[in-house]
């Protein structure tokens, strides 16, 4: 009983940490009992590859949804990466103290901006300009990577940021004094070493480039079609979600839920991934650490 | 003699913070010897060692007065490349750092950005380098091997070797040795020797003993302040200020 009392925190916080595990097992198991049955039913290979979504005509083929997905996190990627990585290294080898103190914040604050209002600021800004100056119907392709490059920034600059940070000074110091300049250490000695973190970041970034619902329903155009260009309108497995999930019953319903899946699965795959990564980089190094 | 004089550090002074580490030292750094600058810890021998290659200018808020001068010539002229400094005397650190790619890598990258060089000059630079270092028979056979592969020793000597293969002419060892066996000790004192009929080696050694093995010149640092400086067997043999005696002779330390 007395050993009982002594570890009753214990159990207490097993149990609240328990519960946040099984809502993880909760809603998982809630997608796949109900979006495999029609999986099954449709048949995988129709389902995923299937060229047309008519829910009215029992019709469900997601993969312009898929395409739609991948061009627009993509472009974000092409977009986003080269700046967030650009960003961190100005942050974390050439920016002054005092600039870091401003700029540092500000990337936390971008990341704080809810999604609805990135999604605004696209259809009343972005959206506009493409349709007046690009051509097509604005609503595109490129206003969501546009929008969700912005979106990954405080990701992908974050996370670089602390791998550049993290490296041993001795890299950069051992370097200097073999008369490298500071681009040359930047170039040759830090990148490569803080590289894990660096694909990590990137990683992440395409993961939340993937994930994210909102602004992209407001921008990009939602036609279910195969695009032909950026600036064609395009709709991702986010939003089908999102759009169609307050009306659909029956199988229409397990239709969205079998999307569900697929985006599931490919989350997990970049989280996984990642964290695969940012872990043999960390060996990589602490192994190092040991023999120094 | 005169011409024998490699480094000369004139009335040098340096600030940190706006606390003073070196004070108004003077000294004379002379070629193919062995000097080394040794004292208890927080008396200015990394900083010192860190001013001959301008590496303090890494830290921020730091000062200095007086000059340094390397055949003549100041190390601070504004017209003068820091990179070219800093290939002409090299550094190796306490902590040996070799980079996360293999041993040959790790010594060819220098002298690869030096010059454009073709394939073969550059073999015999790393080569020629890891011999110097006494490494070469140790790797000889692995050299695509990752440098993390190596012992602490060995990972030391390559960083002496990555130092050599740019053909520096003044080596500054700041406490290389404080992690390593003496087996590996030893082997790095002895390149050493063979090293100085070359160039020109300042050290900062681990402890009084060590100075007392390899140097040719000595010079005791404390608190920033340049107590003696002589020949080796002036400043151990026959010290003639008190803490020098004191600190040789482990009264304190």
């Amino acid at each position: 009983m007395k050993k009982f009392k002594e570890n009753l925190p214990g159990h207490i916080f097993l149990l609240l940490a328990l519960s946040s595990i099984s809502a993880l097992a909760l809603i998982t198991g809630f997608i796949v009992v109900r979006g495999a049955p029609i999986i099954t039913d449709v048949g995988l290979k129709d389902f995923a590859f299937g060229m047309s979504w008519a829910p009215s005509l029992e019709e469900y083929g997601i993969f312009p949804m898929i395409i739609g997905t991948v061009a627009v996190s993509l472009g974000a990627a092409l977009i986003g990466v080269p700046i967030g990585i650009c960003c961190s290294i100005f942050l974390s080898e050439f920016a002054p103290p005092f600039i870091t103190a401003i700029f540092r914040p500000a990337i936390q604050l971008l990341a704080g901006i809810p999604s609805v209002v990135y999604g605004f600021w696209g259809l009343i800004f972005i959206v506009p300009f493409i349709r007046d100056y690009l051509g097509g119907p604005g609503l595109s392709i490129l206003a969501a990577s546009i929008i969700l490059a912005i979106m990954i920034l405080p990701t992908v600059i974050s996370i670089s940021e602390v791998s550049l940070l993290a490296l041993p000074k001795q890299y950069k110091e051992g370097a200097l004094a073999l008369g490298l300049t500071h681009w040359q250490t930047i170039r040759i000695v830090m990148l490569p070493a803080a590289k894990s973190g660096i694909v990590a970041a990137v990683i992440l970034g395409i993961g939340r480039a993937i994930g994210e619902t909102m602004a992209v329903i407001m921008i990009v155009g939602n036609a279910v079609a195969m695009p032909e260009s950026i600036l064609d309108p395009v709709r991702t497995l986010t939003t089908n979600i999102g759009i169609e999930m307050g009306y659909a019953t029956g199988v229409h319903q397990e239709a969205l839920f079998a999307t569900g899946i697929v985006l599931f699965i490919v989350i997990m795959i970049l989280n996984a991934t990642a964290q695969y990564i940012v872990s043999s980089g960390k060996q990589a190094r602490g192994k190092e650490r040991q023999k120094s | 003699m005169e011409e024998n004089i490699k480094i000369e550090i004139k009335d040098f002074s340096f600030l940190y913070h706006k606390k003073q580490v070196i004070h108004n030292l003077n000294l004379k750094i002379h070629k193919n010897e062995i000097t080394s600058f040794f004292g208890p810890a927080n008396g200015g021998v990394t900083t010192l060692l860190r001013s001959l290659n301008r590496l303090f200018e890494l830290n921020h808020d730091t000062h200095t007065k007086g000059d340094i001068l390397i055949d003549g010539k100041s190390i601070f002229d504004p017209d003068s490349s820091v990179t070219e400094l800093r290939r002409k005397v090299g550094m190796v650190f306490e902590i040996p750092a070799p980079l996360p790619i293999s041993i040959f890598d790790n010594v060819a990258y220098g002298p690869r950005l030096k010059k454009k060089k073709s394939k073969s000059e550059i073999n015999d630079v790393v080569e020629q380098a890891l011999k110097q270092a006494a490494l070469w028979d140790d790797v000889k056979d692995r050299l695509k091997a990752p440098a993390m592969s190596l012992s602490g020793g060995q990972q030391q000597r390559l960083c002496i070797a990555r130092v050599l293969a740019l053909q520096p002419e003044v080596i500054m060892l700041d406490r290389a040795c404080s992690g390593l066996d003496p087996i590996s000790t030893a082997k790095i004192e002895e390149s050493l020797f063979q090293l100085k009929e070359e160039f020109t080696i300042v050290i900062a050694p681990h402890n009084v003993q060590q100075a007392i093995r390899i140097s040719d010149r000595a010079a005791f640092m404390l608190m920033g302040h340049l107590i003696e400086a002589g020949t080796s067997d002036e400043v151990f043999g026959s010290p003639k200020d008190q803490r020098t005696n004191d600190y040789i002779t482990g009264r304190f330390g």
